[in-house]
């Protein structure tokens, strides 16, 4: 377990994700309307994949840009009636500075 | 006494309505256990083959939600299969290892597609059609593949058949017998349907027994036992479904073709029971889902210790869920010497009609082309009512031709006459729950009587009897629709509290109105931010964040999540110097695709999300808006200026156009063309707006369209000059985005508030001028998006960028 340091909590806009690329692996964070950030895997559980970073945010859910899928941006857990589940990654913050443990 | 142990093996739609009317009748008596092999909760599986047509979606199938399960304390495995039935001890075991004690077991797996056992048959791109999993293979496999073959001409087959074609397959139907569902339709009724579905586009390939699935990984073709071959990628099997009895067998039940059950579902082992298409009951095993109904109704009475009438077996009627072809069918299909039967045929409507009459009763029924008598002449037949009184025009009583009018009418039905076949819903028992319970949709009849809820065909007749029974009440219940779950509030209703709040942003509305879900979801603020606009024109600060990836990104994300660049070609007509630079940009850029588009324009494809604000900007042209809920093109012919046939400057008219309705946000995307003569080489008639030019004038034509609602436009005008059509069409426009829902094509807007209305409505000149006035005010308000992009480093970092995190490893 690292903890990696990714940006800087004011550079983060509100409900609009933010893509990271570590090694090629590519990570969102989410800056949700609670001040709260979140960390996913940029790849949709949907079968024929596709990226989340463009998804609409409301809440603590995130809706999947191409097929709508509904995810939780708490457990990664996708809604009901579709199934599956996002990778998280645990977020901390030191002041400004964020941090996603991996 | 504690709870008696009840489980279930199998989660679909026999079992499952089984446990509802347990639940029903005694709610407090059963601890609840259900099993199912599929990760879903119970669907409608008769519904697939729609889902398949694309008129549903798999989520709109979902007959009992995850919720559902919760209210009722039903624990549920799915994704789960049960492998052995310990019957001694009582106790079943999962795939998973898990073991359930049982008081009561209930047997209710269904069936499978029945799989030819031919050479080849476990190649990849070879599919049943019985499930989610089957559909969805077929859907992916129509977006790479372009050759489908079902094998199997029956009911199955040809419903999957039509969903491959409209999902852009060639289809080749192969079928053993020389007629198409011949268990169900005589050899003329079949050659009706096989005419109809030719037509549509099916090929047929009659009398050919399949000996081999061809190819190597994935399946290329068929061979036929004569030898013969043909290609196909994907190959569908729908020649008969099998019912699921391993486990029974392997536990020691009794077994036949399938588990033997006897009049009150009860199997040869005590405290087991079967019920619906894995059930065997007098030698029949039923695949359709009225009889299995019948059979849960029965076992959950027995189950739940209350008398009942024992099951005594089903006629059943069939109908093909194919749009384009009706038909009906029951009992015996031929006649003999010892039947009378009525036979009607009239060609030229496409009509036929067979009733077979044996010993003064109807003993079988089919009718193609017009399936309004199918209920009543259905009642007839099961209740062996004597028609030795009648005459044939009596029994017959639509006719031969489309149907004498009111045959049919909910006024003149019996209160006994079965509505819903599939669930044996009466009439008299919908009106009664609508007015007992003062319903009001078609959904809420299904929710309390079962009405509609499984094949779906007599929807349109409950639709009927809700206004028949409500009258004008109807009307107003049917405009309530909400926007979506979000809020109980309708389009109209949510608009008019932001007039009268005052409201000016999508929080706001959502704050003051008292959303469910705080924030919304991606049905409701897209939506919320369109009205917003549209009422408050030039005063409105777009909420790019309410908007859906495409048009939040001004680029069209393809499914790798890369994006589509097509930059603005005003009427199509581009030059050297832009064609030089899409040509510089997609080789710096290595673009994978450049494409014409089929709105005249050039498609740059997967293109990277970081290089979008380099590539306008190199490109320096302006975004095309093949995204937007937006005008797209505006798609012209040559013209007078070039063309020998053209009267007038299409070309002209459509730059025009669409230099000036750019841009403006729209309930759904708007197209238009302008052909310069009646040959109409823009294909104006399938446009929102299509312009075609006469002699001395211009013809317009509204609410064409020419994707999934194809439809032709109605002439709305015929005028002189070019500033008339603009007015004109700045007007209908206006209307349009200030009615319609949001979402709704002009085609759909038009049907619902009728064409002769809007004509009345734009007639007065006074009307037109302040519609135009509004949308001239609301068009003051945008900017070049791309230009933003380039110019506004915020709203590149915001939007555009990925950021490179170093990892020390």
């Amino acid at each position: 377990m690292t903890k990696i340091y990714l940006t800087d909590y004011k550079t983060l806009p509100e409900k609009v994700g933010q893509v990271f690329q570590l090694n090629g692996e590519e990570i969102v964070l989410f800056r949700l309307s609670n001040g709260e950030v979140r960390a996913i895997e940029n790849k949709s559980p949907h079968p024929k994949g596709g990226t989340l970073s463009e998804g609409l945010v409301s809440g603590e859910y995130v809706f999947c840009p191409v097929y709508d899928w509904k995810i939780s941006l708490i457990d990664g857990k996708v809604q009901a009636p579709d199934e599956g589940k996002v990778k998280i990654y645990p977020v901390e913050r030191d002041k400004e500075q964020v941090f996603i443990v991996k | 006494m504690g709870k008696k142990k009840l489980v279930m093996i199998g989660n679909g739609m026999a079992g499952v309505r089984t446990v509802e009317e347990i639940l029903k009748l005694a709610p407090e008596a059963f601890q609840i256990t259900i099993f199912g092999h599929e990760p879903h909760p119970n669907y409608n599986r008769i519904q697939l083959s729609t889902v398949l047509q694309g008129d549903t979606t798999v989520e709109d199938i979902i007959m009992n939600s995850w919720e559902w399960y919760k209210e009722n304390n039903i624990e549920l495995f799915t994704g789960e299969a049960i492998v052995a039935i310990d019957t001694n001890k009582k106790e079943v075991i999962s795939d998973k290892g898990r073991v359930v004690a049982y008081d009561e077991l209930i047997i209710a797996t269904g069936s499978s597609s029945f799989i030819l056992p031919v050479p080849g048959a476990d190649k990849q791109g070879v599919t049943g059609f019985r499930d989610i999993q089957d559909c969805e293979t077929m859907i992916k496999s129509s977006m790479l593949y372009k050759k489908a073959a079902v094998i199997g001409g029956g009911l199955l087959g040809l419903e999957a058949a039509r969903g491959l074609l409209n999902l852009g397959m060639e289809v080749d139907v192969i079928h053993l017998m020389p007629d198409l569902m011949e268990r169900q339709l005589d050899s003329t009724a079949s050659k009706m349907l096989k005419d109809e579905l030719e037509a549509q586009g099916m090929n047929f390939i009659m009398e050919k027994q399949t000996a081999e699935i061809l190819g190597e990984d994935r399946v290329t073709g068929l061979r036929f036992t004569d030898g013969t071959e043909i290609e196909a990628d994907l190959v569908v099997m729908a020649v008969g479904i099998r019912p699921n009895i391993q486990v029974a067998k392997e536990s020691g039940i009794y077994v036949n073709r399938g588990i033997v059950v006897n009049d009150f579902m009860e199997t040869s082992v005590p405290n087991i029971f079967a019920v619906g298409e894995c059930a065997e009951h007098r030698e029949m095993v039923y695949g359709l889902v009225a009889p299995l109904y019948e059979q849960g109704k029965v076992l959950a009475a027995t189950l739940c210790g209350i008398e009942t009438k024992p099951y005594e077996g089903s006629i059943v009627g069939t109908g093909l869920k194919v749009s384009g072809v009706d038909l009906f069918s029951a009992g015996e299909i031929e006649d003999d010497k010892h039947a009378k039967s009525i036979k009607v045929q009239n060609e030229f409507d496409g009509v036929y009609k067979k009733i077979v009459i044996r010993d003064n009763r109807i003993s079988g029924i089919v009718l193609y082309g017009d399936t309004k008598d199918s209920s009543r002449l259905f009642k007839m037949l099961v209740n062996k009512e004597d028609v030795s009184g009648m005459t044939s025009v009596s029994i017959l009583e639509s006719g031969c031709c489309g149907g004498a009018a009111g045959s049919n009418d909910i006024a003149s039905m019996a209160d006994d006459e079965i509505v819903c076949g599939c669930n044996g819903v009466s009439k008299g028992t919908i009106v009664q729950a609508i007015q007992a319970k003062e319903l009001t949709s078609v959904d809420e009849v299904g929710a309390c009587t079962n009405a509609g809820r499984s094949c779906g065909r007599c929807k349109s007749q409950i639709a009927d009897i809700l206004a028949y029974t409500l009258g004008d009440k109807f009307k107003e219940a049917e405009k309530k629709t909400a926007l979506c779950g979000c809020t109980t509030l309708s389009r109209d209703e949510v608009v008019a509290e932001m007039k009268e709040k005052g409201l000016t942003s999508v929080k706001e509305v959502m704050n003051v109105l008292g959303w469910k879900q705080e924030e919304g979801c991606t049905k409701c603020r897209p939506a919320v931010n369109y009205y917003l606009g549209m009422i408050l024109q030039d005063q409105y600060k777009d909420d790019r964040d309410s908007r859906l990836v495409n048009e939040k990104m001004h680029a069209n994300i393809q499914k790798d999540g890369t994006y589509s660049v097509i930059p603005r070609m005003y009427g199509g007509v581009t030059s050297a110097e832009d064609l030089k630079k899409i040509a510089e940009v997609a080789e710096k850029y290595e673009v994978p695709l450049v494409k014409l588009t089929g709105g005249q324009r050039i498609g740059l494809y997967g293109v990277k999300k970081e290089d979008l604000p380099a590539v306008w900007e190199d490109l320096g042209m302006d975004s095309g808006y093949a995204y937007g809920k937006t005008l797209r093109t505006v798609k012209t012919c040559v013209g007078a200026k070039f063309c020998r046939y053209g009267t007038q400057d299409s070309m002209g008219l459509g730059i025009e156009l669409e230099k000036k309705f750019e841009r403006l946000d729209t309930p759904h995307k708007v197209k238009m063309g302008v052909s310069a003569c009646p040959r109409n080489c823009a294909e104006a008639g399938i446009k929102d707006f299509g312009v075609v030019g006469i002699d001395g004038g211009w013809e317009i034509y509204v609410a064409g369209n020419g994707g999934t609602d194809l439809r032709a436009g109605d002439l709305f005008a015929t005028v002189k000059t070019k500033e008339e059509v603009i007015e004109l069409i700045g007007a209908f426009m206006q209307y349009y985005r200030e009615t319609a829902n949001y979402l709704e094509r002009t085609s759909k807007w038009v049907e619902r508030v009728g064409l002769d209305h809007v004509k009345e409505f734009l007639a007065d000149e006074k009307t037109r001028k302040a519609l135009n006035e509004r949308l001239d005010k609301t068009l003051l308000k945008y900017n070049e998006p791309w230009n933003e992009a380039i110019e506004n480093k915020e709203v590149q970092e915001k939007y555009y960028q990925k950021r490179e995190v170093p990892v020390l490893v």
